[in-house]
């Protein structure tokens, strides 16, 4: 009993470590919103994510200065006044995917459920997504809806433009396994 | 006994496998440098500049309004009815190099500049407690129409003035920043006994944020090279900075006029603690011509 007991001790650690780790290799989240005089979207490819196709673990992190728009000026709005990122300088999300086969290499609809960081709030979110398996690297794929004040993201009502009250938010992953 | 002391020591083990990832992230994101950004709202603290230059590709429409003294009264509409205007176009060609151009009415003034954003306020893995930039510019007046009107030897030349200005500004939080400005100007033709041709001043001013939007501001040049018997005065400034989306309000109240260097630095006829204030507002346009890369 013992022994099979200590082996258990030396082998669990092993195994929870000797997990199938992807790193994201490329990256992109992006969000949009149409706006009354102009749309507004912007996209971050530097976003960093770890997935762990053994257990559906999943993490992504993100500089919220990282985001890209065509207006420069608006980038400064978006940081200095919306996000305030020199508070909130990340977003995040944490969780798992659930419902694949690791072993099928079709396009599988799967589902993320974890919680979701942004200007210093954290949610639960439940979103669907897909995932694929090709070769050596999985790519996984969602698109959701944010609503700003579930985030305590407050427009300033003197601005002008009609701000929407929710944004369009899409993930795309590509990962490769961790190699060390 | 020992089946729970053996859960014990495992279960760290499970928990801490699931749970490091975003942790593991974090590790890795520690080594960036972060800009600070939004020092001020707008290119200019009141009458003069800040250390914000625009954005490479974008375009600044800026339109500014100096009226007369608020102590004219009810005749002069509290100096409502006249104003000197500047009317001027900034554009960046790159994110720290921008280039100006503009008219103002005092003296019939063609003013022109560069602004050279040097050095940039940073934390994280490199940390520098200052951004910098330098002002290189040059103003042309047209009036008087004809030389001769100062004087039989006057010439074109003489209606040139330039100014170099280091702006160095730290953003102490994301409320509060401070800015100081060594400037010196040149004049080519001054009356001697009561002005230099060159002429050194240092300008300190500051912004605090009310709310996201709004913030009040205050500016001050001192000039070192003021004679005794200057007909001239220090400028004083302060203002709110009102931002809606693509357009900043500057409302400002002040003792001076002119909207070049020269004309507000070295040449400010009133009196600001003699009541001699004038209202004034620039209200700035910016057009994004291309695209961000």
């Amino acid at each position: 009993m013992i022994r099979i007991l200590s082996l258990a001790i030396i082998l669990l650690p092993i195994n929870a470590f000797s997990q199938k780790r992807y790193f994201s290799e490329k990256s992109s989240i992006t969000f949009f919103s149409e706006g009354v005089i102009e749309e507004i979207k912007a996209s971050n490819t530097k976003v960093t994510s770890i997935f762990d196709l053994a257990s559906g673990d999943v993490a992504y992190l993100l500089s919220q200065k990282d985001f890209q728009f065509d207006k420069k000026l608006m980038q400064v709005h978006f940081n200095e006044k919306y996000m305030e990122s020199e508070k909130y300088p990340k977003s995040s999300f944490q969780g798992k995917i659930s419902g694949f086969d690791a072993s099928n290499t079709q396009l599988q609809q799967v589902k993320a459920k974890g919680k979701l960081t942004i200007h210093g709030v954290t949610r639960d979110i439940d979103v669907p997504g897909t995932l694929q398996i090709e070769g050596n690297t999985v790519s996984l794929r969602s698109k959701f809806m944010v609503k700003l004040e579930d985030y305590n993201i407050k427009v300033p009502q003197i601005v002008w433009q009609n701000i929407a009250q929710q944004v369009e938010v899409t993930v795309q992953f590509l990962y490769r396994p961790v190699t060390n | 006994m020992k089946k729970i002391l053996i859960l014990l020591i495992l279960c760290p083990c499970l928990v801490y496998a699931q749970d490091d990832l975003l942790a593991e992230l974090e590790k890795d994101t520690d080594k960036d440098i972060e800009y600070t950004f939004a020092t001020f709202k707008g290119t200019r603290l009141a009458n003069g500049h800040t250390t914000e230059t625009k954005n490479a590709g974008s375009l600044e429409f800026i339109f500014a309004h100096r009226f007369g003294a608020i102590n004219g009264g009810w005749y002069e509409m509290y100096g409502l009815d006249e104003a000197l205007v500047r009317l001027g176009l900034d554009y960046g060609i790159t994110d720290r190099i921008s280039f100006s151009i503009g008219r103002n009415s005092f003296d019939k003034t063609l003013d022109s500049y560069v602004k050279l954003k040097v050095l940039r306020q940073s934390t994280g893995a490199k940390n520098f407690p200052i951004s910098m930039t330098v002002l290189l510019g040059g103003a042309y007046r047209f009036e008087p129409k004809k030389n001769s009107t100062i004087s039989d030897d006057f010439k074109n030349v003489d209606r040139l003035s330039y100014t170099g200005q280091l702006l160095l500004a730290r953003k102490f939080s994301t409320n509060i920043s401070f800015q100081l400005m060594p400037t010196i100007v040149h004049k080519n033709a001054v009356v001697e006994s009561q002005e230099e041709h060159d002429q050194v001043a240092l300008g300190f001013g500051g912004r605090i944020k009310l709310t996201k939007s709004v913030a009040i501001t205050t500016e001050y040049y001192y000039n070192f090279s003021e004679k005794e018997n200057s007909p001239y005065f220090n400028p004083l400034a302060f203002g709110i900075d009102i931002e809606t989306g693509g357009h900043v309000f500057q409302l400002v109240l002040t003792n001076a006029v002119g909207l070049t260097e020269r004309a507000f630095i070295t040449e400010t006829r009133d009196d600001f603690f003699d009541g001699d204030i004038h209202f004034g507002f620039n209200v700035t346009r910016t057009f994004q011509l291309k695209k961000n890369k």
